[in-house]
């Protein structure tokens, strides 16, 4: 059970909430289908230290930037997702 | 469809399995056993260099031997073959799909399932018990009945059963289950279990025995790539060079892809799968939950085996989470209120390549002289023996095999993604 540290509700099971991917910056309007095809389907998938979206459904209904890492399941932190910039798109 | 091909020509010396070798072993303290396959150590080149000794790669490397010629092959594993997910999975085979290149595949591999043991001279334990799956609203009948419909106008079999045949088939099932009653099921009577183990241990010695190195221990660090062209693999044990490499490593794939500096359109994540204990005979079908994520059919041994759906989230790690194993429990008990006290022996975890479409990759790469077979999501087990013939021959011909074409790594970027349950780019959802 991973327990994520929300900044609005305090440390909660993960089945409070939605998992929503890797956290990625949409490319403005006039990128190009490369950037979007990039955005929509490429994926680093490391192997550690993995940044992503969380929707806390069953809390504050906020949206959350979890840094997680993919093998321990250890969490470094949890933000709002107003709080920090998305990454570019691998 | 094209009929499934004969069976190649050995290059061993080993006499083959037989009826008459068990007898005479049982007479001589089974001593007269060679190993099932060479212990190879690996050579500086090779025609062609396999990454991943699972289901898939040793596939591969037998079909390039016994259908394509190609002998100068190199399947590498980093452990020894068989622990990954060929020996983690819950060893369903099916065709019951519902794109009609995917049935054309998937229905493809059945009919090799149905002659494999003939082929390698191994006992797999094919056994085409039924799949069986249950719905329980009107609209996923006319789902299934369109998916059955759909199956049998390409030659598959499916049948749309009434409440009564499944009480009949199945008398475990609770019917009027008073949140989710059953209104019927969909029933592929070809489909069935494989023995696992079984699989990865058969392809192994058929291959070897037609001259394929399996080269056991020999983790790959780098992929040497210049011009745009792969080399071959840097491993623990030293550099080998290939004229081909094919990554057969599902689960992680898009580590050895960054290896060559790609990006793939795939997550991984983590799928677990359960045994309980020994029970008797009670289940002779493999059955499917329409209202939740279940399955489940009886090995041999009298152990259920059952599974549900990922976790959800990225993970490499071996193990799943509690929250799933409550709800693919919680299913299993409303589906068969019988299975409440028994037992349960073992839980483990498999990682998933999860691609963005929920079908898999059987494809040439940007690099000259890399081929990839991967993103099986959790579907990869039933997929072994087509995924290992298409597989050789876009190796051997350097074009896609027709049956596999579907499944290139550029559908992405055309927009000609393959999604079984339209359900988006979301791994997760697949």
């Amino acid at each position: 059970m991973l327990r994520i540290p929300c900044p609005w509700c305090g440390l909660r099971d993960e089945v409070e909430f939605r998992y929503r991917g890797a956290m990625l910056a949409r490319p403005a309007a006039a990128a190009g289908i490369e950037a979007f095809t990039r955005f929509v389907y490429a994926r680093a998938n490391p192997a550690g230290w993995h940044t992503e979206w969380w929707l806390h459904v069953a809390g504050c209904r906020r949206l959350l930037i979890v840094r997680r890492h993919t093998l321990t399941h250890a969490i470094e932190s949890a933000r709002d997702a107003l709080d920090a910039p998305a990454e570019p798109a691998p | 469809m094209p009929a499934p091909p004969p069976a190649p020509r050995r290059r061993s010396t080993a006499p083959p399995y037989s009826l008459w070798r068990l007898l005479r072993e049982g007479l001589r303290a089974q001593a007269g056993w060679p190993r099932a396959w060479r212990a190879a150590a690996p050579r500086e080149r090779y025609q062609v260099v396999i990454v991943g000794g699972g289901g898939h790669g040793l596939a591969t490397a037998f079909y390039l031997a016994s259908e394509y010629g190609i002998h100068d092959v190199a399947v590498i594993e980093r452990g020894p073959i068989g622990l990954g997910n060929v020996g983690r999975n819950t060893t369903i085979v099916r065709s019951n799909y519902f794109h009609p290149a995917n049935i054309r595949f998937y229905d493809y591999s059945l009919r090799l399932w149905e002659g494999l043991e003939q082929r390698l001279n191994f006992n797999t334990m094919v056994s085409q018990r039924g799949t069986l799956n249950l719905f329980h609203t009107e609209a996923q009948r006319d789902l299934f009945t369109r998916r059955a419909n759909q199956m049998r106008l390409l030659g598959v079999d499916a049948e749309v059963l009434s409440r009564e045949a499944v009480q009949a088939r199945v008398p475990l099932v609770d019917l009027d289950n008073g949140r989710f009653p059953v209104l019927g099921g969909f029933l592929q009577p070809r489909g069935g279990t494989v023995r696992h183990d079984a699989v990865a241990w058969g392809y192994a010695r058929a291959a070897s025995a037609l001259g394929v190195d399996i080269i056991e221990h020999c983790p790959v660090t780098g992929i040497r790539c210049a011009g745009g062209r792969a080399l071959g693999v840097e491993t623990a044990r030293g550099f080998i060079a290939a004229d081909t490499v094919c990554l057969a490593v599902a689960g992680h794939s898009s580590r050895l892809a960054a290896m060559a500096g790609l990006t793939l359109p795939i997550e991984t994540h983590v799928l677990q799968a359960f045994v309980t204990e020994g029970l008797k005979p009670l289940l002779d079908v493999v059955l499917t939950y329409g209202a939740g994520h279940f399955y489940v059919s009886q090995s041999d041994k009298g152990g259920l085996v059952f599974g549900g759906a990922i976790d959800g989230y990225n993970s490499y790690a071996q193990r799943g989470a509690l929250p799933m194993v409550e709800e693919v429990t919680a299913a299993a008990v409303t589906l068969l209120p019988a299975l409440a006290p028994v037992k349960v022996l073992r839980q483990w975890g498999g990682v998933m390549d999860m691609t963005m479409d929920g079908s898999p990759l059987i494809s040439p790469t940007p690099l000259a002289g890399l081929v990839l077979n991967g993103g099986w999501c959790y579907g990869g087990f039933k997929a072994i023996p087509a995924g290992g013939l298409t597989t050789a021959h876009l190796i051997a011909t350097g074009t896609p095999h027709p049956l596999a074409a579907h499944l290139c790594l550029d559908r992405f970027a055309r927009g000609c993604t393959v999604d079984e349950r339209g359900a988006g780019p979301y791994p997760y959802a697949h």
